[in-house]
Order: structure tokens, then sequence, then C-alpha cells
């Protein structure tokens, strides 16, 4: 259920990317898309009342693989995080040049290399 | 030669220190840049005809991460580092005639080709996916590197597209590590084949990676991105685009997965010989209308494109060898070919073919090697496209799919007839607006534009020669990769 949830997140930002005409918008699409799956990716590892994946004194290592959650997606998130910031600043920097450029944000104006 | 992290941490080491030291030494991102691209490519040679899986940390197999190198990955390291050394050596006068920040530029430029890099060496997914990430977000600032608005246009145009696919990528491996629980290739192949494969969750997974690295290859339904960015780009970065990104984000990882860890069904190879079938045609048809040289080219690109994915469509070990040689030759002539744009525009500013007219004289070694790279691309003997187009046609009439042959043969007439466009307007004859006066100061590049022009000129001629000393020879061990499977590839890697 909840899976299906994010996959509609997912959808949302689809619509943004395809079919808005504003740069901000489409930007803001793309966001969406992303945190989507990576919050899927963190639901994946997700258990009821789990506990942090780390071996302690005295704790068996049966119990902490029943009780804890998988850190592996975290670890991935956090990566992917970090590259959805470094397109972010590469998408918001043409996105300014673009405006030096052509003073509009709409996409349907853009059509210089048509020409 | 067994530490593959090598191919990943000089280029990346290197682009972290050009801009630091570069500020007070105007030299040093010249001779560092072509320094370390001329060592991975001694780097790659080394590493010929051998295999090898590296672990990263020491972690064994399906834990840790893991680089692997097998004839396939081996190949497609030369050719990105022979093509990755050439273009910088390119770049040298060029980026300094149009553009401001070379050190920039080659911080960028060396980030793009360890991207490309990791995603050959790369055998566990996710890696493959940052490092996918990595080449493009250097190659979105690079065609985007003139700053002007055209260029900007074109590189938002391919950042949205592109980046579409990624999300879409690391929607299924998102959904892979659901499944699997594994991130490792030959690890989710040997879980993939163990089950039930007939699973809609897996078919789902796949059609996301085909339409992801479909894009990033440039297949037809996806091939919107491909005229604009490589039209905006800096040319030595389009020779790039071409010969390396394409086939080393795309082509390769798309045949990996299919191959290698889906295993090729009935189905799959159906729908690749259909999209390779239209992509020549759509290609070659919508190249023939252009006037800008390096649009005409980027359409040239996806029927090329076309050619190899309907060789491994068709999937006898004969179109595969086929397909294998095309991968080469499109990268030699077609960055040969944009070498050749970008010369052309060094010295006449323009790239409108009704403007330019009888370089030939003016231009001999542009000209000359513009004419083998055109010769090579529209299939005439003795010029290496010929053998390989000649091996995709048999192999398809072979495989009882004559219509593909046929196909494949109008594409590559097509292509001659554009390319004699090419040919007659730029350098024997003359465009409609062809003025003269405008063309007095026009001579040949400087010599260090020339030595790539010429090095992959003769390495097209060169090629062509392989067909008599034993092209199975060379070609055998990638053909062996592909052609065994995921089973070779789960017990080269896992050692089972």
């Amino acid at each position: 259920m909840i899976y299906t949830l994010c996959f509609v997140l997912f959808l949302v930002g689809l619509y943004g990317v395809t079919c808005k005409k504003n740069i901000v918008k489409i930007i803001l699409g793309f966001l969406i898309m992303e945190h989507s799956i990576n919050l899927f990716l963190i639901l994946l590892g997700w258990r009821k009342n789990g506990i942090a994946p780390v071996l302690e004194k005295g704790m068996s290592a049966d119990i902490l693989v029943k009780s804890a959650v998988d850190p592996l997606p975290q670890a991935m998130v956090i990566i992917s995080i970090v590259t959805g910031l470094a397109i972010l600043v590469m998408m918001v920097a043409i996105a300014i040049r673009l405006y030096q450029k052509y003073g509009t944000f709409d996409i349907t104006e853009m059509n210089k290399l048509k020409h | 030669m067994n530490n593959l992290s090598l191919f990943l941490s000089l280029p990346a080491a290197v682009a972290f220190f050009i801009p630091i030291v570069s500020r007070r030494a105007k030299w040093f991102p010249d001779i560092v840049a072509n320094l370390t691209t001329f060592v991975l490519l001694l780097l790659s040679l080394l590493t010929l005809n051998r295999e090898i899986v590296y672990k990263v940390g020491n972690w064994p197999a399906p834990y840790g991460i893991v680089l692997v190198l097998d004839g396939f990955s081996c190949m497609m390291l030369v050719i990105i580092n022979l093509i990755g050394f050439l273009v910088t050596l390119f770049s040298v006068e060029y980026i300094e005639r149009f553009y401001t920040s070379k050190l920039r530029y080659y911080s960028l430029l060396l980030l793009c080709i360890t991207g490309m890099n990791g995603t050959i060496l790369s055998g566990d997914i996710f890696n493959l996916f940052i490092f996918l990430e990595l080449a493009l977000v250097s190659s979105y600032a690079l065609v985007g590197f003139g700053c002007t608005a055209r260029n900007l246009e074109g590189s938002f145009k391919y950042l949205v597209i592109n980046l579409l696919a990624s999300y879409l990528i690391l929607l299924g491996v998102a959904l892979i590590y659901g499944k699997f629980a594994t991130l490792n290739m030959a690890h989710i192949s040997c879980m993939l084949h163990g089950g039930d494969s007939n699973d809609i969750l897996v078919l789902f997974i796949f059609v996301l990676f085909f339409v992801g690295f479909g894009t990033k290859s440039a297949l037809v339904p996806f091939h919107g991105w491909v005229p604009d960015a490589y039209m905006s780009a800096p040319a030595p970065v389009s020779a790039l685009l071409a010969g390396g990104i394409i086939k080393s984000l795309g082509v390769y990882v798309l045949l990996r997965l299919t191959y290698n860890v889906f295993g090729i069904t009935p189905m799959v190879s159906t729908i690749f010989m259909y999209a390779g079938a239209i992509s020549i045609i759509i290609g070659v048809l919508m190249a023939l209308g252009q006037w800008n040289l390096k649009r005409l080219l980027a359409y040239h690109s996806i029927s090329q494109i076309g050619y190899i994915i309907l060789a491994f469509g068709i999937g006898s070990p004969l179109a595969m060898l086929g397909g294998i040689f095309h991968i080469l030759n499109h990268s030699l002539f077609k960055s040969l070919l944009f070498l050749n744009a970008g010369s052309i525009e060094y010295e006449t500013d323009t790239l409108d073919l009704n403007k330019l007219g009888c370089l030939i004289k003016k231009m001999p070694v542009t000209s000359n090697s513009a004419l083998i790279a055109s010769l090579s691309i529209s299939g005439i003997p003795p010029f290496n496209g010929f053998w390989s187009k000649l091996i995709i046609i048999v192999a398809a009439i072979q495989a009882g799919k004559p219509v593909f042959a046929l196909w494949a043969v109008i594409g590559s007439i097509l292509t001659l007839a554009s390319f004699t466009k090419f040919q007659r307007y730029a350098f024997f004859g003359c465009g409609k607006k062809y003025d003269e006066s405008r063309y007095g100061g026009v001579a040949e590049v400087p010599s260090l534009m020339r030595i790539p022009v010429v090095v992959l000129a003769v390495l097209c001629t060169i090629t062509g020669l392989l067909l008599l000393g034993g092209l199975n020879g060379i070609f055998g061990p990638v053909v062996n990769v592909l052609a065994g499977g995921y089973i070779s590839y789960i017990s080269e890697v896992l050692g089972q």
C-alpha cells in the first residue's frame, strides 16, 4: 500500500516534468521524482519497531538480524541525495542563465536552435 | 596492471587539482590533462586480453563493490580512452580560440572520462548509476560550456531528457533491491535465473532499464536530445559524446544488462531488431534535410547506433562480431567527422553548408581526412565501415531476416547520399550563399589539431584491414563474453 503511494508521488513528478511549461516547475517535478525514489528505498529497509543495525555488547547476531533495519538502502539514499543536489545546482544554474538570455521561464519560447 | 581503481582515481584526482594549481601557471592544464589521458590510454592498452575482478576494500564479491574487467569492458575502455586522449589533444587550440576558461573545461572533461570508465568497469548496479550520473552531470556542463542562448537551450534539453531517463533507471535499481536484496549484477542474475524469471515485476524492471538506457544510447523513440546537444556542444565535446558517452553509458550498459544479467529472450531480440531498423531509417532520413554540419552528423549518429542494436538483436555470433566491430568503427569515424567539423568552424566560423565551399585547396589535411571518414561511414570498401556493415547484413540474411538486411542496405545508400552532399558543398563545390571574400584568410589548422585528425584517419584505414588478419582473434573474447550469456558472467564474477 505505502509503496503504491510512493509510485503515485513518482507519477506526480513525472506529470510535472512532462506537462508543465515553466522551467521552475520542471525542476520541482524532478525534485519530487527523486525524493519519491529516496522514500521508496528507505521504506524498503524499514521495519516496525526496528533498532539501529549496530551489534552491541551482549547482543547475539540472531536478534540483530531479526530486529534491525536494513542499513544498505540508507547508505544508498545518502549517495542519491548528494548526486541529486549536484544535478539540482546544475539545473538551477542553467535556468538562471536561460532567464538572463531569454527573459522568460517558458520553454515554448526557447526555440532558437530550430532557426 | 591489476589495480583497476587507477582508471577512476587518476582522472578524478587530476580533475580536482587542475583548478587549484593552474590559477598561477597557465601552461599547467594543457600539459597535465593531455598527460593524464595519455597515461590512461597506455593503462587501458596494458589491460588487453586480461580478466580481472577487483574487489574494492577487499570485501568478497556479493557483499562488497567489485570492478569487473572482461573482454567487452576491456575493448570499451580502450575506445573511450583513445577518443578521450585525441579529444584532449584537439581541445588545446580549439578551446583557446572560442572559450575562456580552460581549467574548468579540462576539469569537467576529466570528470566525464572518470564517469565513463567507472560505468564500464562497475560490477554493481548502484555504482553504475552513480558513475553514470557523474559522467552526465559533467557533460551537461560541457554541452552548455559556451553559455550563449543556443548552448544553454541545447544543454537544458539534454539535461531534462537524460535526467528523466536516469530517474527511471534509479527506480529500476530500487525495485531490484526490493525484489532480490542485492546490488551485485552477477548475483542479481544468479537470483533471477534461480527462481521465477517470468515475473511481471522483472518485466517492468526490464522495461524501465530499456527506456532509460535506450534514451542514453539515442535509439529512435527516445532520440530527441541528440541533435540539439551535439549541435550546441563544442566540437571536441561532440566528438566525445558520439564516440564515448552514448557508447559507454547507453549501448554498453544496455547490452551488458540484456545479455549478461537478464538473459536474451526472443521478445527482447525482436524489440532490438525493430528499434535498430527504425533508428537506421529515421536517423538517415532526418539527416538528409539538414544544412547545419553538426546537426547532420548528429542524425547519422542515431542511424549508426541503429546498426549496432540491429546486429545485437539478430544475436548470432557473426552478427555480434559485426556489431562489436561497428561500435569500434563508429567511434573512430564519427569522432573524426566531429573533429573535422571543429576544424572547419575554427577556420571559417560557420557550420552552415550553404555558406561553406571550396575548402579542398585551402585545408588539404581536413578535407582528405573528412573524405576518408565519409567513405567509411557510408560503407565504401576498403574502409572499415564497409566491412562491419557487410558482416551485419550477411548475418541478417543468414539468420533468415532479409527484410532487416534490406533496411540496412537502404540506410547505407541514403547515408552515402547525404555525405555526398557534405563533400560537395563543403570541399569540392560551394554553397548558394558562398562568399569568396570571406575566405581569404582560411588556411590549414594548427599542427596540434592536425595530429588527432590524422591519427583517426589512419586508424579508419587500418581497421578496415583487420578483416585480413584475424577479426575473430581480436573480437573473439568480446563475442565470447556476450554469447556466454549470464552463466559465464556469474562464474567469472562470483567464481562459482
